[in-house]
């Protein structure tokens, strides 16, 4: 097991280094300038080139290139010019923001998720199925930022039940309880789409576990028909899934992009988002970074809980 | 299943009874920011966004008297020109200190203006600086004694006083400096009203109340600075009470808050022009009686009204009204009459040639350039003018347009904020100015009599006559219509009843000197 996570780990280095070429060539192409950015009106010729000069944009591509992944080696990130600070902290403190966001929308997913999933499986064809496939299937279409902004206006403008953005309180904010309050919309909002993608396939999942025969053993033997569900089938219909949990955490992430603005959650998404419009190329290339190794290391994680479960793989 | 869904309304319990919702405190006023701020090293920015926190943390030589843009003494108690305008003398105000408790002096006043201009000066590395080409004509600044301070000129620069009462001209402490370095911007210290408590990044930027201030001790006790970058979300705050100031609130918006009586709006016209400049030369716009036509088709009063929902005001000619001292009063904007319109181009004998017009996406100080831009669109066809919109990215329309419309395209949107009546005409109305000359006259207007006003009101030091000047090339300017002229945009913002006080500045800048909270 070690080795295999070894061996997956030393094959994600050059996916990275891929990643960090082809981030830094778009940045390149792409027209306007962090100096014009940063001058806006006031971008003549002459500011442009000075500016540019003075943040070390005058070399060649290659050679910013060489001397940022040089740097990259002894652990320095750069500076963000955009933001006067070093990348990697604001890129630390941004993911964690994310993370935080984004786990507890996928732990939140997952466990309604799979609920949904197998109690519509049990009832197939029921009201309960239909209830939950159709509220599925509304969750699947909604358009994220929309439900946020609507999160937003019920239960924070009309019945003030929770903050509307943010993720401390301005004042006496910081402790767990407040930041669970803040975290409560967005994660909701970001959990909904994945929790009926995780829903659909347990459904799928668990359907064709139930018809083994294994099963019918197991009925058959008198089994409590909870346990049957429970301890036969949907450990089976896990393994289906997990997988799909591990790619959904890419997705859940890529969509903190849009919730992270809605709520204005100090995340990696928004982040990004900044730092492409005012052309911070180390910002944008220290995120992409972190985030891309963020998406390997979860993707590892959800084939080695898969390995874990299905004896068949170990 | 009973279980885990008891679970949940517990925890759910459990973090609604938690204290109710956070009520800002009174004597601390929270302001809803577009943005997280760059740097708090005024030398070091360049937006608006930041200007609202640096303009309470520091103070300059000079400021902008309230209420307009004409120049006062702050730091400074008193100055001097010379009659050849190259020689300027400060007499500083005595007994004023730093946030970090060192003494302002004309050492101090030395050591800023040469980081920023001196590119051997140890701390010259703590920039970029770069709107630091504001002080370009400075030759020397010399500490004559502890309380007087002497700019001495490479030649007569009539904006030099404005510009020094823009933030770029904000005096920030050298122990500071010294001591933090590049991270200054992240521990400002200055003599403002108010001192810096702390920087929580995306999260905050609090201030507190200078209580030895020399200007008089203000009422708030503190001031946070909170970005929100979505509109929708910083209007959700407002009206849950999360904040207690929301500036730059969009249009469809102002509406709601006008009718609340637990809210107050503010609206400022600004030192602001939206225009769209015109290729004058090649193509249709080379004759300026198409040109004309353009001011004349285009309906300024419905863009306005239904686009901008009131939001700005027309605009009459390239001085912004805001400048109160030399804009021409007399100019009328060009009425909205196509059948003018459409005779001025059957005698130009203008053949329909399609244009094409640059519109960009968003940008600093550009509205709703989509809106307007489609709307244009279609007051130009009205007339027989057909257009072509393309639309590019902020960043990607600027380094389109700045290096000029030849052979690219007849017309573009552009937006400019400035703090001195010289510099937009200065900058993009000469012929010495055209971009290939490191300008911004992107659609090559050159009319010899412009230039000379412009410049002999650059080199004037007596402001009645540089108004004359002002007024004199705006009347020129109106009648060749080498743009055409749309809106002057005016700030707003919106604040609780909670707020009072509460003013805003034709700058544009955020005064809270003497705002109080209750």
């Amino acid at each position: 097991m070690i080795a295999y996570v070894a061996k997956r780990l030393l094959a994600a280095v050059p996916v990275l280094f891929g990643l960090t070429i082809i981030v830094f060539l778009i940045m390149a192409m792409i027209p306007g300038d962090p100096a014009t950015a940063i001058l806006g009106s006031y971008a003549t010729p002459e500011n442009v080139e000075r500016l540019n000069r003075q943040l070390g944009l005058d070399r060649s591509l290659v050679e910013q290139y060489l001397v940022w992944i040089t740097n990259l080696f002894h652990g320095d990130f750069g500076r963000s010019y955009a933001l006067n600070r070093p990348v990697i902290d604001e890129v630390m403190e941004r993911l964690s923001a994310t993370l935080l966001l984004a786990g507890t929308a996928l732990v939140l997913a997952s466990v309604l998720g799979l609920l949904a999933g197998v109690v519509s499986a049990v009832r197939q064809y029921g009201w309960t199925d239909r209830i939950v496939t159709f509220l599925v299937l509304v969750g699947i279409s909604m358009p994220a930022f929309w439900l946020g902004l609507l999160l937003i206006l019920l239960f924070a403008v009309t019945w003030r039940l929770f903050p509307a953005s943010g993720m401390v309180a301005i004042y006496g904010g910081g402790g767990p309880l407040d930041i669970l309050r803040h975290l409560v919309l967005p994660a909701v909002t970001l959990a909904v789409v994945a929790t009926g993608v995780i829903a659909r396939l347990t459904r799928t999942a668990m359907l064709e576990v139930l018809r083994q025969d294994y099963i019918r053993t197991a009925r058959a033997k008198g089994l409590r028909e909870r346990r049957v569900i429970f301890r036969h089938a949907f450990v089976a219909a896990l393994v289906a899934v997990v997988p799909v949990i591990g790619i959904q955490a890419g997705f859940v992430l890529g969509g903190a992009v849009y919730v992270e603005t809605v709520f204005q959650w100090p995340g990696i998404g928004s982040m990004l988002v900044n730092a492409i419009a005012t052309r911070d190329i180390l910002l944008v290339q220290g995120g992409v970074l972190v985030v891309a190794a963020a998406y390997v290391l979860f993707n590892l994680a959800a084939d080695v809980v898969q390995t874990l479960l299905d004896p068949r793989l170990r | 299943m009973k279980r885990f869904l008891a679970a949940v309304a517990a925890a759910l319990g459990i973090v609604l009874t938690a204290p109710a919702m956070a009520q800002t405190p009174p004597g601390v006023l929270v302001v809803g920011q577009i943005a997280e701020p760059k740097s708090l090293d005024p030398h070091a920015v360049t937006a608006v966004n930041d200007f609202r926190i640096l303009v309470n943390l520091y103070d300059g030589l000079v400021r902008f008297k309230d209420g307009t843009l004409e120049v006062e003494p702050a730091l400074a108690e008193s100055y001097e020109v010379s009659d050849d305008g190259t020689t300027y003398t400060f007499t500083l105000r005595g007994g004023v200190t730093f946030h970090d408790g060192t003494p302002f002096d004309a050492e101090a006043v030395v050591f800023n203006f040469e980081r920023m201009l001196d590119e051997s000066h140890p701390f010259h590395d703590t920039g970029p600086f770069p709107l630091s080409f504001f002080f370009s004509a400075i030759d020397t600044v010399e500490a004559k004694d502890a309380h007087t301070v002497v700019f001495t000129l490479k030649e007569p620069y009539a904006p030099f006083l404005s510009n020094l009462a823009y933030p770029t001209g904000l005096i920030v402490s050298p122990a500071a400096v010294e001591e933090y370095g590049k991270d200054f911007g992240r521990h400002p210290s200055g003599t403002g009203a108010f001192k810096f408590v702390e920087w929580q990044p995306n999260s905050r930027v609090v201030v507190e109340k200078n209580a030895d201030w020399w200007g008089g001790a203000p009422p708030l006790q503190a001031v946070v600075f909170r970005p929100i970058t979505d509109a929708n979300t910083r209007l959700a705050e407002m009206l849950s009470g999360g904040i207690d100031v929301m500036v730059e609130t969009p249009p469809d918006a102002v509406a709601t808050f006008r009718d609340d009586p637990a809210f107050t709006v503010y609206e400022q016209a600004g030192p602001h022009l939206w225009f769209l400049i015109l290729n004058a030369k090649e193509g249709p716009f080379a004759d300026k009686r198409v040109r004309q036509a353009a001011n004349y088709a285009i309906d300024k009063q419905a863009l306005v009204e239904n686009i901008l929902q009131g939001t700005a005001e027309i605009a009459a000619g390239p001085t912004p009204p805001a400048f109160a001292w030399a804009h021409d009063d007399g100019l009328e904007p060009y009425p909205h009459d196509p059948d003018k319109a459409k005779a001025l181009l059957d005698e130009a004998g203008y053949d329909g040639a399609p244009l094409t017009f640059y519109v960009t996406e968003g940008g600093s100080g550009m509205l709703d350039p989509v809106a307007m831009g489609t709307a244009i669109q279609a007051d130009l066809e009205a007339v027989g003018m057909p257009t072509r919109i393309e639309t590019y990215e902020w960043n990607t329309f600027l380094g389109e347009v700045n290096p000029g419309l030849e052979g690219k395209a007849d017309m573009a949107e552009m937006a400019w904020m400035t703090n001195d009546p010289d510099t937009l005409p200065f900058l993009t109305l000469r012929t010495a100015a055209f971009p290939d000359k490191g300008g911004f006259n992107s659609g090559y207007y050159s009319n010899p009599q412009v230039d000379e006003l412009l410049e002999a009101a650059r080199r004037s030091t007596d402001q009645d006559e540089r108004a004359k000047l002002y007024k004199e090339m705006q009347e020129i300017v109106v009648d060749d219509a080498p743009w055409v002229f749309v809106a002057n945009w005016k700030q707003n913002a919106v604040t609780s009843d909670r707020v009072e006080n509460f003013k805003l500045q034709p700058s544009f800048f955020l005064m809270l000197q003497e705002v109080a909270k209750n």
